[in-house]
């Protein structure tokens, strides 16, 4: 049963990306003011979700387990390593998708504005996690630190969450939602909305599933290799 | 704990006062960034500058890179971390010591480029002694996650490139809401909203701190 709903869910997570791609870029009608340009909606909330919330909600979730001693195992160390790699991924196509969307609208591809910045500095956390894990040669020392900056990290997903109201820039506010909760999009567009979100969802947790199970090889092979330079050694020494 | 942070701040004080580190190799590098700041802006602009408050943290943070690394050096001395773990220190009193002594360095070093930037920068007077107190909670929060950071990176390949890399940006919202308050400090604008998140910031990591600093003591 596990097994079939692993197999499944890769074709799942690429029809649901299908069925957002067909609705989004042909079936839904354009914007009255925006036209065509508004067609970015399917993809750039959607993926800042998955950038902001989901990543690095996984990534410091695990984190903080990782550093909880009843929960704390190698796995909470992998998973919050690979969703960390996953969410530099999905905010650089933030920014990317943001750009291509501001260049039209507010005519330059980047401004000064505090939820774009904010986001970038995200991304440069996300890479120093990289780094970090980089520097550090004892797995033990490395997931406890990396860990500890997981967790630091998520601090700033609030600031970036709240950026458009604290900072009142140039970035809209809330676009799904009004702040007591109304919807603002209907029919067609706002099914499609929420199918992006499923769909882009869905393609972080099969991504993060398979980088998941490459670390756990690299780890085997770098594990195999060390044993093999061990045998090498000892092979050596008892010829000599 | 607090009298295990009494100790250790005291300790690296004394440190601070033997080596004269701060004194010959950490203020030099200060006031040498803020005059660059105002050969970067031109003669014209740089007395008459309301860039002044950013330019006055960001020589700041700079600074405070040199002294968080310095403080986490004299901790790398051969045996020093074996006779913490066996004096069985409280780590939250460690972490609350350290900081509190970067802070006691920064505090200093931030009066001083202070006065510097109403020299150099022409920035009002009467204004920086406004903004005094906001200098001191935001020099405060950067304390607290700087020692925090410097735990994080110290002894790995490349700590001290690294350091800048994981804290700068983290350090970029105490950036912001320190400028902000200083400029609404010499524009006699409302500063209890940048007060406010400071405060929030300094809790924050000392509660983290508190927290976790253990974990990365932990050998």
């Amino acid at each position: 049963m596990k097994q079939l709903s692993q197999r499944l869910f890769g074709p799942l997570t690429l029809t649901a990306m299908g069925v957002n791609l067909v609705l989004g870029l042909w079936i839904v009608p354009p914007d009255k003011v925006q036209g065509e340009l508004a067609r970015l909606v399917y993809i750039h909330p959607s993926v800042a979700w998955v950038a902001l919330y989901v990543s690095f909600g996984t990534a410091a979730i695990s984190s903080a387990l990782y550093l909880w001693k009843r929960t704390r195992s190698v796995v909470m160390d992998r998973v919050a390593h690979c969703a960390m790699e996953v969410s530099v991924v999905f905010i650089a196509l933030t920014l990317i998708t943001g750009s291509i969307w501001g260049r039209p609208a507010w005519g330059v591809w980047w401004v000064w504005d505090a939820r774009l910045t904010s986001s970038a500095i995200l991304g440069v956390l996300a890479l120093g996690y990289l780094a970090l894990r980089r520097a550090n040669d004892d797995p033990q020392l490395r997931a406890r630190r990396s860990a500890v900056f997981g967790v630091l990290i998520a601090i700033n997903v609030p600031i970036i969450h709240f950026s458009v109201q604290w900072w009142k820039t140039l970035h809209q506010g809330a676009t799904v939602f009004t702040s007591n909760r109304t919807l603002l999009i209907h029919g067609i567009q706002a099914w499609t909305l929420l199918i992006s979100f499923i769909a882009f969802t869905m393609l972080f947790f099969w991504i993060l599933r398979y980088r998941y199970r490459l670390e756990v090889l690299r780890e085997n092979i770098a594990g195999a290799s060390l044993e093999e330079a061990l045998s090498a050694r000892r092979r050596e020494g008892a010829q000599s | 704990m607090i009298r295990t942070a009494l100790l250790v701040c005291a300790k690296d004080l004394r440190i601070e006062m033997r080596s004269r580190v701060l004194l010959w190799q950490v203020l030099p590098f200060g006031v040498m960034a803020l005059l660059l700041c105002g050969i970067a802006l031109g003669p014209a602009r740089a007395g008459n500058s309301s860039a002044g408050p950013g330019l006055f943290y960001l020589v700041t943070l700079l600074v405070a890179l040199l002294m968080i690394n310095r403080s986490q050096s004299v901790e790398k001395t051969p045996g020093t971390k074996a006779s913490v773990a066996t004096l069985g220190l409280d780590p939250a009193g460690v972490f609350l010591g350290k900081s509190l002594a970067l802070a006691s360095e920064l505090w200093v070093t931030g009066v001083i480029l202070l006065a510097g930037s109403v020299l150099v920068l022409h920035t009002s007077l009467h204004g920086a002694i406004l903004a005094l107190p906001s200098v001191i909670v935001t020099l405060a929060a950067l304390a607290v996650a700087g020692t925090l950071y410097g735990a994080l990176t110290s002894g790995g390949d490349g700590a001290a490139t690294l350091l800048p890399v994981l804290a700068l940006p983290a350090f970029a919202p105490l950036l912001i809401a320190g400028e902000r308050s200083f400029s609404a400090a010499l524009h006699h604008g409302g500063i209890w909203r940048w007060w406010l998140i400071l405060s929030v910031a300094l809790v924050v990591y000392s509660a983290i701190g508190i927290l976790l600093y253990g974990v990365l003591e932990e050998s």
